[in-house]
């Protein structure tokens, strides 16, 4: 019964439109945001900053990009790993070249060459559909690892062929590089989701977001309507890559300190796809809970049988996480193709009802 | 039912001697009709006949093999879909085409998407003109909800509707383009009398208040004969009859198309 | 310019006529790797026709075939009762696919199918090493993997052997496709399940039967590869492989599997033995996908698939 929405009249259309127009919802979202800004970084230890909360961050953020591309403009994508790739090896050489510019910047910029690079392999989604579109990606995804595998140039000729976040600061405090500490690289991580997630529910909730919509759900009649295809699918690819470029280069520089091409590798590429299916295509919210369980579930695997006392070989958990992995995306696809941010969904509706059954 | 008196303008939409073939079906022959602004022309014809395939082509889905479409006295026949939609023509779909991952109001809001000019930074912020301008489609899309009388179901997602609604609420996203033409395929399929009924009320109510020309597939002879100015009919492909509904309906060639007798 | 022009264009065509003889052998040895690509693309394709289910899962099934035959031989199994024992495995395991993925999911869009196989193909890999542990094992058909000449050039025995059995699999498909009842039915099902249904057809019984038959040329897939490199895990990866055959070849034809994957992998090894020291090599890694994405735009059917028409 708190959760009841009773007199809570929208007397206009913005009102209407608002991203929580419930009060009970604006509540929710306003503690969990303090929470998340100042309670987390106090409460939390370096282990779980570091392991569980900075990944989480970043990997919302690519699933975010995805998210876009393949739940709401319905383009299948399995070159998620190459793209980031393209962000952080951008991101790299930007920062060696003009070590002076800021590191937001850097990462918005290697946004920028990944949108573009997006674009490029987007341009054949106009001729090729569904899953065809899929094994076109895949193209994207081999050829971009091979590429900065072998082209030297990419590491700045480093002989190892691993790229390290060089130490950066943003306002007087250290955000990169070994210096720099985790509650901070942490809070730049989640200012970075917060923007990109307001930008992305901007976009999907107005014409954008429709065309894309409606793209997806049919194309012919989209067309027949007035929407121009490549363009809208065009934009999907570009924007999508954005978002995921700027991953990318987080994955790099607030998360691993130092990464190699197989950081990036097809691998992820799945990874972000579950994540994404899991937590919901088609919705903001669905990214980060997807991102949320993908992320939890090896942790998961990790301290349980500690805590019960029972010792799990490293092995073990790798293939009991495949194929948890394996059997929740079968599941979800029977049970709830809609993800967990349906779920989440149906748990607030039987909320405006509690205590009563219906 | 108003015909505009300066009939003698440049005619809505001229078919001149349209043909359509896949492979070896030749779905259209040498068809050509002619609609005038404001009038509400029905076509009819047995299963079979093309009259899906007449839309698809005027809408610019297929391309004829030979003849010409004019538009507003323009040529218009190899247009690309989006194109023709720009010119002001909206249409509904044999097998309701609604989007079934959005709500009715997201539905009928894309229709709006040709009046809708952005800038994606600005789309991105939600600020300023991209949320003046969004609102300003709400609120035109909130009249076509209410004349078509369909507010209690704006937030359902479109593919929980009943099948009657969703035919509604696909007139409603053709109709939030503020199209010039309008073309129908079966807007009342499947319908009871009731609805029926409403549905009628509807066409005949855009006609009447907008002016907008109507092209309509039906099937139901009654409705054929209440609310058009002109009735087409086609069979195997081809025009068999073009004049007045009572005229169309005494032809011996219609007759016997409906009725099954073979001919040459 | 006019030098990388040359060392694009001119250098390795020369090479390649310089010396026929080791052309030659590229191209044998193309042609082999080929007929094992083809192999594996043919489980494929049988799937796809008779389900309209792109089996993600193909390759890791391949691997559980694999893996399965080794396990048994090593605990002492000889090698026929271990096949045979292999492919109740395989029935039964197509059976499970059947029941707990294929038939909740009946007449979903084809990227949601997909996207199961994928998770399926992941559960299985989990599964495997559970059940066989994560080594590599050596797989002895009896075949020696030596090599004898023909004028001139090297022919490798293992190889030969795989692409007769390719061959014969493949003659054996084809005439079960085009002649039998059971074809037919299964061409209907991969038009339309629903349609299918509601004219009678078993679905499920079709179902099983498709995916022990895909089983099966899994396990001979399997066989000729493990029998080459080993079994190991990378196995899994040629599902992924399989797929530029399939888009040349177009996914629901039998020659097609066979030619497209003759094109990739004659393809892949020109280009990466004339072409690869040119940019470093291990061109092999991606060639396979651009390609396939070139023909995607070009003829998206493939060369043998049926064309799409749209309507509305």
């Amino acid at each position: 019964m708190i959760y009841r929405e009773a007199g809570q009249f929208k007397s206009t259309y913005a009102a209407d439109q608002a991203v929580f127009p419930i009060r009970q919802d604006r509540i929710i979202a306003g503690l969990g945001l303090v929470a998340a800004v100042v309670a987390l970084p106090l409460a939390a230890n370096e282990y779980w900053l570091q392991a569980v909360l900075i990944p989480f961050l970043i990997y919302a953020l690519a699933a975010l990009g995805l998210n876009l591309l393949t739940g709401y403009a319905g383009q299948v994508s399995l070159g998620t790993g190459g793209f980031m790739a393209v962000g952080a090896y951008s991101a790299f050489k930007l920062s060696s070249a003009f070590p002076e510019l800021s590191i937001i910047v850097v990462f918005l910029l290697a946004g920028l060459v990944t949108a573009l690079v997006g674009l490029v392999f987007g341009i054949p989604s106009l001729r090729i559909k569904g899953f065809y579109l899929a094994v076109a990606t895949l193209a994207a995804q081999f050829f971009l690892v091979w590429l900065f595998n072998k082209v030297a140039w990419f590491t700045d000729y480093a002989s190892s062929g691993t790229i390290t976040a060089p130490p950066r600061t943003v306002l007087g405090v250290m955000v990169t590089g070994p210096e720099a500490t985790a509650p901070v690289r942490y809070l730049t991580a989640l200012a970075m989701v917060a923007l990109f997630a307001v930008i992305a529910k901007n976009l999907v909730r107005g014409r954008v977001g429709r065309s894309w919509m409606a793209i997806r759900d049919r194309d012919i009649a989209a067309e027949i309507i007035g929407v121009r295809p490549l363009r809208t699918k065009l934009l999907a690819f570009a924007v999508s890559s954005f978002f995921i470029g700027v991953a990318g280069a987080e994955y790099v520089f607030l998360y691993l300190g130092s990464a190699e091409t197989l950081a990036f590798d097809i691998n992820v590429s799945f990874l972000v796809l579950f994540m994404v299916i899991i937590g919901g295509l088609g919705s903001i919210l669905g990214s980060f809970l997807g991102a949320a369980f993908i992320v939890m579930v090896p942790i998961f695997l990790t301290n349980v049988p500690h805590l019960l006392g029972m010792a799990m070989p490293v092995a073990l958990q790798k293939q009991i996480e495949l194929m948890v992995f394996g059997g929740l995306i079968i599941l979800f696809l029977i049970l709830e193709p809609h993800g967990l941010a349906r779920l989440w969904q149906i748990g607030k509706e039987k909320l405006r009802l509690w205590p009563f059954p219906y | 039912m108003r015909v505009d008196p300066s009939a003698g303008l440049t005619p809505m939409l001229e078919v001149k001697e349209i043909s359509v073939r896949f492979g070896a079906v030749q779905a259209l022959e040498h068809v050509s009709l002619t609609i005038h602004r404001g009038e509400v022309v029905a076509i009819i014809g047995p299963n079979g006949a093309g009259k899906t395939t007449l839309l698809n082509v005027i809408s610019g889905f297929y391309h004829p093999t030979e003849g010409r479409i004019l538009f507003e006295g323009r040529d218009r026949t190899h247009l690309r879909p989006y194109d023709v939609a720009a010119l002001g023509v909206a249409r509904t779909f044999q097998n309701v085409a609604l989007f079934k991952g959005m709500s009715v109001l997201d539905n009928i809001m894309t229709g709006r998407l040709l009046k809708m000019h952005g800038n994606v930074l600005l789309d991105a912020l939600y600020w300023g003109p991209a949320k003046k301008q969004e609102l300003e489609h709400r609120a035109f899309v909130e009249r076509i909800i209410d004349f078509l009388e369909i507010e209690a179901i704006r937030k359902s997602p479109a593919g929980r509707l009943p099948y009657g609604l969703q035919k509604r609420v696909e007139l409603a996203r053709a109709l939030a383009a503020e199209p010039k033409l309008l073309l129908l395929d079966e807007p009342m399929a499947g319908m009871n009398v009731e609805e029926k009924e409403d549905m009628c009320r509807f066409i005949l109510g855009v006609n009447d208040e907008f002016g907008t020309t109507i092209a309509l597939i039906e099937h139901d002879m009654s409705v054929v004969m209440d609310i058009s100015d002109r009735v087409v009919a086609l069979d195997y492909g081809r025009k068999i009859a073009d004049g007045r509904p009572d005229q169309v309906r005494a032809d011996q060639g219609v007759i016997d198309a409906y009725l099954g007798v073979a001919h040459a | 310019m006019l030098d990388l022009l040359y060392a694009v264009m001119v250098g390795p065509v020369k090479d390649m006529l310089g010396a026929p003889s080791f052309l030659a052998e590229v191209v044998i040895g193309g042609l082999a790797a080929g007929l094992m690509y083809s192999l594996v693309a043919l489980g494929f394709v049988l799937i796809y026709k008779a389900s309209g289910v792109f089996n993600f899962a193909q390759g890791v099934m391949v691997l559980f075939a694999a893996l399965t035959l080794v396990g048994l031989m090593e605990r002492g199994a000889p090698l026929v009762p271990a096949l045979a024992l292999t492919m109740l495995v395989m029935g039964a395991l197509a059976f499970a696919i059947e029941r707990v993925v294929l038939r909740p999911l009946v007449n979903q869009e084809q990227i949601i199918l997909f996207m199961a196989t994928i998770g399926l193909n992941f559960f299985l890999e989990g599964f495997g090493e559970l059940v066989w542990g994560s080594n590599v094992k050596k797989l002895d058909v009896g075949i020696p993997d030596s090599s004898f000449m023909v004028w001139g050039i090297q022919i490798n025995r293992l190889e030969m052997t795989a692409a007769l059995t390719a061959a014969v699999l493949v003659a054996v498909m084809a005439v079960f496709f085009q002649r039998t009842r059971i074809g037919r039915a299964l061409r209907a099902v991969a038009d339309d399940h629903e349609a299918a249904l509601s004219i009678g057809i078993p679905l499920n019984t079709i179902w099983i039967v498709v995916w022990s038959v895909a089983g099966l040329v899994a396990i001979v897939a399997g066989i000729m590869w493990g029998a080459k490199s080993g079994v190991q895990f990378s196995l899994s990866l040629i599902a992924l492989k399989a797929l530029p055959v399939l888009i040349l070849g177009g996914f629901t034809s039998v020659p097609g599997a066979i030619v497209g994957g003759l094109i990739i992998g004659v393809g892949e090894k020109l280009a990466e033995v004339y072409w690869g020291p040119l940019v470093g090599g291990a061109i092999e890694n991606w060639f396979a996908y651009v390609l396939a994405l070139a023909f995607l735009l070009v003829r998206p059917q493939g060369l043998f698939g049926e064309k799409i028409i749209e309507r509305v």
